[in-house]
């Protein structure tokens, strides 16, 4: 039936991609449902996880040299005398109206921690997977082309590297050389030391913050920052989706359609991004977007390396305190970027695949 | 006939192999004018490959060789890529076999015939259009406004081989090379997309290249047949003088068919040990 409709309507516009976009989201039908849905879940198993790890949350509140009355009082106050699942529903009403409870080690609420934090993540991620993407399929798609050649040989050695290089080794060589010797970046932290808190935190990126003030001096000292961490997440997702996508290409390569695109008379170019690449788009964004799940969730590495104030390092933080507020909260964040993301990957599927609509 | 519009002497294809180069053709002689030629052979007879290598499409680590393979006076092998990409579709076109596969699934029918048309010619857009509608209707598909947008998993098999005729017909070549053109299609369309090849090439003059393994329908569709085993040309003769083959192999071929009204125990098994080892 949605044919007919389609036939119906004139002849497709360019801008045929955004309407696809609007269906995409339309026939997912109840989208914001299974969203709820799947956040709920995840809320179940951070609770229930947070609740059977034997780490006693009154202890650590009340420290261990408080009296039973001490513990007991501490004990109702926080509600933990109350059947399992009244707190399960307290637990998400709370996180609903945004109260993720203090966090003992850092002394603030925990939300108030993940929006200083998180950012911080997002942002280094964002650039890292930007980088990975726009150097990473170029060179698996050059790869396929041109397989057996010494460019596919070299290319296939960069994505063993990502895959066998230690990414803390990585980060301080980086840091030994183009910080130490060269002085082409800055150093370990968001800012030098004098930008610091010069910014109010409008979204928690000091590059989006930056240039919303127009401290164009900021931006760039930020920039200086951020580029050798991210650049150094960003060659371990190269590797990773420079990889998947020559094995994609080659797939497709031999696919008949490509002999049928040759047969016309198409140039090799067209042969490869028209016919070869657009099928893998959809395989691709998987990667991708697990690719970019995985650096969400912060490298302890590489923000230790960088003393970068990410969530990795807090959620280690947090777990080495028994600070269960600031890990569970840290939890939930982790797993809503999973979610949006899946999410973000089904919309797109039905956007770039006409067999997945 | 009038100076051929191919001409292949000595064609030779091979492959490498952990044990050397196989040849799966070994110097193939025909020339073909403006006419309908039919290639017959069981799989792994070399059919394919000489339909391939006409277009330079065998890709490495394949080898071609040649004492000639002229088309229209152009040395094919001696072409580069660019001048081959001017050829292919344009001037040799090929209908490949199993729609499913040969059709790009993330594009529709109609960007594909129209990418078909205008890697050979600019035309406005306008133009383009019309010439799709007008190639749809030629291979009787109806509603081509609505074929046009649908994607290749939207259609039937035998549509989808009709699509795939108007694009590879939709610049106008002068020798269409049919690579099994029906072997993926049902018996009930193979006849109505067989029918629709041989009207447009008749039609336009072209030359045809059916490529099968079904002798009864070459018969039937072409001119000329050569009869290939092993990568061999055993037998050469007009369409209608099939029943007088004297090459033992085409009398196998021809002996193994069943007949309506006929009863036989057993059909007769091709005698296979002169090419044992091959």
């Amino acid at each position: 039936m949605a044919i007919d409709q389609q036939s119906a309507s004139p002849e497709p516009a360019p801008g045929y991609a955004g309407k696809r976009l609007v269906r995409g989201f339309s026939t997912t039908g109840g989208f914001v449902v299974t969203l709820f849905l799947t956040f709920l879940g995840l809320l179940a198993i951070t609770f229930f996880i947070g609740r059977v790890i034997p780490i006693d949350p009154v202890l650590a509140v009340v420290g261990d040299r408080a009296t039973q009355e001490q513990y007991d009082v501490a004990k109702i106050a926080m509600g933990l005398d109350r059947p399992l699942w009244m707190q399960f529903i307290a637990y998400v009403g709370n996180v609903f109206t945004g109260d993720l409870g203090m966090s003992v080690s850092t002394g603030r609420p925990v939300i108030e921690d993940l929006s200083r934090f998180f950012p911080a993540t997002f942002e280094m991620a964002t650039l890292g997977i930007l980088i990975g993407c726009a150097l990473g399929i170029p060179l698996g798609v050059t790869a396929a082309a041109r397989q057996g050649s010494w460019l596919d040989q070299a290319i296939r050695v960069v994505g063993l590297l990502g895959y066998s290089v230690p990414a803390f080794w990585l980060g301080l060589v980086g840091l030994a050389l183009f910080y130490a010797r060269l002085r082409w970046v800055g150093g370990p932290g968001r800012l030098d030391i004098f930008y610091d808190g010069l910014v109010e935190p409008v979204t928690g990126m000091i590059l989006v913050d930056s240039l919303l003030r127009g401290e164009i001096d900021i931006f760039w000292n930020a920039v200086s920052h951020i580029i050798l961490p991210a650049a150094v997440l960003g060659f371990f997702s190269l590797a990773y989706i420079a990889r998947m996508t020559r094995s994609f290409m080659l797939d497709q390569l031999s696919q008949e359609f490509v002999t049928t695109a040759r047969v016309k008379g198409v140039p090799e170019r067209v042969v490869i991004w028209r016919h070869a690449f657009n099928p893998i788009r959809v395989p691709l964004i998987t990667v991708i977007g697990l690719s970019y799940a995985g650096l969400l969730e912060g490298s302890v590495m590489i923000e230790t390396v960088f003393s970068w104030p990410g969530i990795g390092n807090y959620l280690t933080t947090a777990l080495l305190n028994a600070d269960m507020n600031a890990v569970l909260g840290a939890t939930l964040v982790i797993g809503a970027v999973f979610i949006v993301i899946n999410k973000i990957s089904d919309v797109l599927y039905r956007v770039l695949d006409p067999r997945a609509r | 006939m009038t100076s051929p519009l191919l001409s292949v002497e000595n064609l030779r294809v091979s492959f490498p192999t952990h044990t050397g180069r196989v040849e799966v053709v070994k110097g193939l002689t025909f020339t073909l004018g403006r006419e309908r030629l039919g290639i017959v052979g069981e799989s792994g007879s070399g059919k394919s490959m000489t339909g391939r290598s006409i277009l330079k499409l065998i890709r490495k680590p394949g080898q071609v060789t040649a004492d000639r393979l002229e088309f229209d006076g152009i040395d094919i092998l001696s072409q580069s890529e660019k001048q081959m990409r001017a050829i292919r579709g344009a001037r040799i076109s090929m209908v490949m076999q199993d729609p499913k596969f040969s059709l790009n699934p993330v594009m529709t029918v109609g960007e594909q015939i129209a990418e078909a048309l205008v890697t050979h010619q600019k035309l406005p857009r306008r133009d383009v259009q019309a010439r799709i509608i007008e190639m749809l209707h030629a291979v009787r598909i109806n509603d081509p406004e609505r074929v046009a947008k649908l994607y290749p998993h939207e259609v039937s098999g035998g549509m989808g081989q009709r699509i795939m005729i108007a694009m590879m017909l939709i610049p106008e070549p002068e020798l269409l090379i049919a690579d099994e053109p029906t072997s993926a299609l049902d018996v009930s369309v193979q006849a109505q997309v067989l029918d629709i090849i041989d009207e447009l090439v008749r039609n336009k003059g072209m030359g045809l290249i059916l490529i099968s393994h079904d002798l009864n329908l070459v018969s039937r569709y072409c001119d000329r047949i050569l009869v290939m085993n092993a990568g061999q040309v055993v037998e050469e003769c007009a369409a209608g003088q099939l029943e007088n083959a004297q090459h033992p192999y085409t009398k196998g071929l021809l002996a193994a068919m069943p007949v309506i009204n006929e009863t036989r125990d057993e059909l007769p098994v091709l005698d296979r040990t002169q090419w044992a080892g091959t």
